[in-house]
């Protein structure tokens, strides 16, 4: 699970905010977002490591969530192109992009609480015979591939440690087991990319070794990872790059050691006044704010501070 | 004393009745649409008008014979849902409440104008549509049925045992397919169509596809209700979409034979109320006015919703688990 030191470098040139990889499975140009005023996106370049786990760490409100939506088809640009394995699929839908071979999961899981979870499973399947109106009133025509589905599918959840729970509710799991049977659903597709939105909120530590386990095993097994995090802890120990956004732009790029070290990073993510006293900090911010300063750059001050 | 309760025997004929096959079917289609993939259908009475239009004026006004017609009103469904999905169906699911409930009335509002009366019949309506099936009937005059003080011409026999047989392959053909992988993707739909996005299924298309079923349904079922007798455009305002969403409920939304049978309780019960309000009316046990009592039976229909919403929320039918879930 640690990282090893001697892995190959990813990156071509200077580790830099949108710097060349020597192998990208997905190169963006010129994404933006807006929403009225505000531009929760601008990234002019990106390039995603094949093969490799990248973390998108940042602050709250820098922009990562609605990146990830963007380059899934769950949302759509002001401006920019951007591909995947080398085809363009901006402006694709979101199921087009699936189909395709990029899966994702969401911040808030979406376990379908009503459907089993060996249903939730066999939902991840792509090219169903079955799922097509005039075949699905012909049974014979799907039996066999269904077959095969539940097959894979509880050989899944044994993997997951789900599997005594097949024939349950998924909404009869707790919040870390939805976690992970999010995860497995995508998988059932034989995905290329995963991206994973914050695959650690909300799971307790026991679940969270084993789903980091997971996710070093989706690389193992050929596949790309690329998640959104914000435990630290986590991208030191999985991340082999690490890109790092602030109030929507890339501020920093590079591998987890180097990173985390880095001035813009420390700024954007834990704030210029990490080493200061919080009381001592507001008294400085309420006497700025009452000398005339102005009162909106205070509060913004304080807000990052708050996260 | 034995008049009094011929009501019984009406109760008994409404579980068969022309106007419960309608029911059944609407609500079969509601089911599929709510029950089973989420859609917020408002306008299944609108499904119910597009129909029987379609078929009457197939019938009656271009005489062009029964199955025609049929296809008429199968043609009509389809385009009323393509009219209402294509715009609503990406948007949120509240959308297409507002739009359903909205079209359906502009549907009813068009077609009894005055206007329209050469094509419609205006608030009149259309009769005498069911002439072409009639004469398919293959049982002789002579044949008939007495229940109790009920008597049941060839006729009459007729269009029940042709409406049942339509009602009976209906749920076949919606048990096959919610029992597939198509089935597992529209349940997917209802708990979270961002999922099924997510895992690369066309959500759009499914839901259009739930859309026409269902309404096409509502659109064949009202053709049994209006060829023994006429069709009414009044008949079908919001009213009879509340009583379709009261009958899916009733027998389970997320079933098959709820709707159906929930349309046949549905049915009874109100000639079962009606009949004992009369009752009490004629022996003065009510102290109201005949009048007052066509009322009163709505009042205990709804109370009767109320307690099956509060003891029995999944319907009878339904899954206890999944009421549980959802609450």
């Amino acid at each position: 699970m640690v990282n090893d030191t001697t892995r190959p470098a990813l990156h071509i040139g200077e580790a830099v905010p949108g710097c060349k990889k020597i192998d990208p499975i997905i190169i963006a140009d010129n994404v933006t977002r807006k929403f009225g005023g505000m531009t929760a996106v601008d990234v002019p370049h990106i390039e995603v490591p094949r093969n490799a786990i990248t973390a998108l760490i940042g602050p709250n409100g820098a922009g990562k969530t609605t990146l990830f939506n963007l380059l899934t088809g769950f949302d759509v640009p002001n401006t920019g192109e951007w591909s995947f394995n080398g085809e363009t699929i901006s402006g694709k839908s979101a199921y087009k992009v699936a189909q395709r071979g990029q899966v994702r999961t969401f911040q808030l899981t979406k376990s379908l609480a009503l459907l089993s979870v060996l249903d939730n499973m066999k939902l991840g399947a792509t090219n169903q015979r079955g799922e097509g109106l005039l075949h699905a009133l012909l049974p014979w025509t799907w039996k066999a591939q269904e077959a095969e589905v539940e097959a894979k599918a509880v050989e899944l959840l044994a993997r997951f440690k789900l599997d005594t729970k097949k024939d349950d509710y998924a909404a009869s799991l707790s919040g870390g087991q939805r976690k992970l049977l999010e995860m497995a659903r995508a998988l059932m597709s034989d995905p290329t990319l995963v991206m994973l939105d914050e695959p650690m909120a909300g799971v307790n530590p026991a679940l969270t070794q084993s789903l980091l386990g997971h996710i070093v095993d989706l690389k193992a097994q050929g596949m790309t990872v690329l998640f959104v995090e914000h435990d630290m802890h986590m991208v030191q120990t999985i991340a082999d790059w690490v890109i790092v956004m602030a109030e929507g732009k890339i501020v920093a790029e590079g591998e987890p050691s180097v990173v985390m070290q880095d001035q813009a990073v420390v700024d954007a993510y834990l704030g210029s006044n990490k080493d200061r006293d919080l009381g001592e900090l507001v008294a400085e911010i309420k006497r700025e704010v009452a000398a005339g300063a102005d009162p909106a750059l205070a509060g913004d001050d304080l807000s990052l501070e708050k996260e | 004393m034995s008049s009094d309760f011929t009501f019984i025997w009406v109760a008994v004929g409404a579980l068969f009745d022309p106007i419960t096959i309608a029911y059944a079917l609407a609500a079969l289609g509601l089911a599929l649409h709510f029950g089973f993939t989420g859609l917020l259908n408002f306008g299944q009475a609108g499904f119910m008008t597009i129909g029987g239009y379609a078929f009457a004026i197939g019938a009656v006004k271009l005489n062009v014979g029964f199955f025609p017609s049929l296809l008429m009103a199968i043609a009509g469904a389809v385009l009323f849902a393509l009219l209402l999905g294509i715009p609503t169906l990406r948007l949120r699911a509240d959308y297409l409440s507002i739009v359903t409930i909205g079209a359906a009335e502009i549907v009813r509002l068009s077609v009894r104008t005055p206007e329209a009366r050469p094509l419609t019949g205006g608030s009149d309506g259309l009769n005498g549509t069911g002439a072409s099936f009639f004469a398919l009937n293959p049982i002789p005059d002579t044949f008939s049925i007495n229940l109790g003080p009920i008597h049941y011409t060839n006729d009459m026999v007729w269009v029940r045992l042709v409406g049942w047989i339509t009602v009976i392959v209906a749920a076949l053909i919606i048990w096959l397919l919610v029992r597939s992988p198509w089935g597992r993707v529209i349940k997917g739909i209802r708990e979270d169509e961002d999922a099924v996005r997510a895992l690369g299924k066309n959500a759009f298309s499914y839901k259009m596809q739930v859309l026409i079923i269902g309404g096409v349904l509502a659109g064949i079922g009202v053709i049994f209700a209006i060829m023994p007798s006429s069709l009414q455009p009044d008949n079908y305002g919001t009213q009879t979409t509340f009583f379709i969403w009261a009958i899916m409920l009733l027998g389970g939304a997320a079933t098959i034979f709820g709707p159906i049978v929930g349309s046949m309780i549905f049915w009874a019960t109100i000639a079962i109320t009606e009949g004992f309000v009369s009752l009490g009316v004629k022996t003065g046990v009510l102290p109201i006015t005949p009048v007052q009592s066509g009322q009163i039976r709505y009042m205990l229909v709804g109370l009767a919703l109320m307690l099956l919403v509060i003891f029995r929320p999944q319907g009878i039918f339904g899954k206890k688990a999944e009421a549980r879930f959802n609450g």
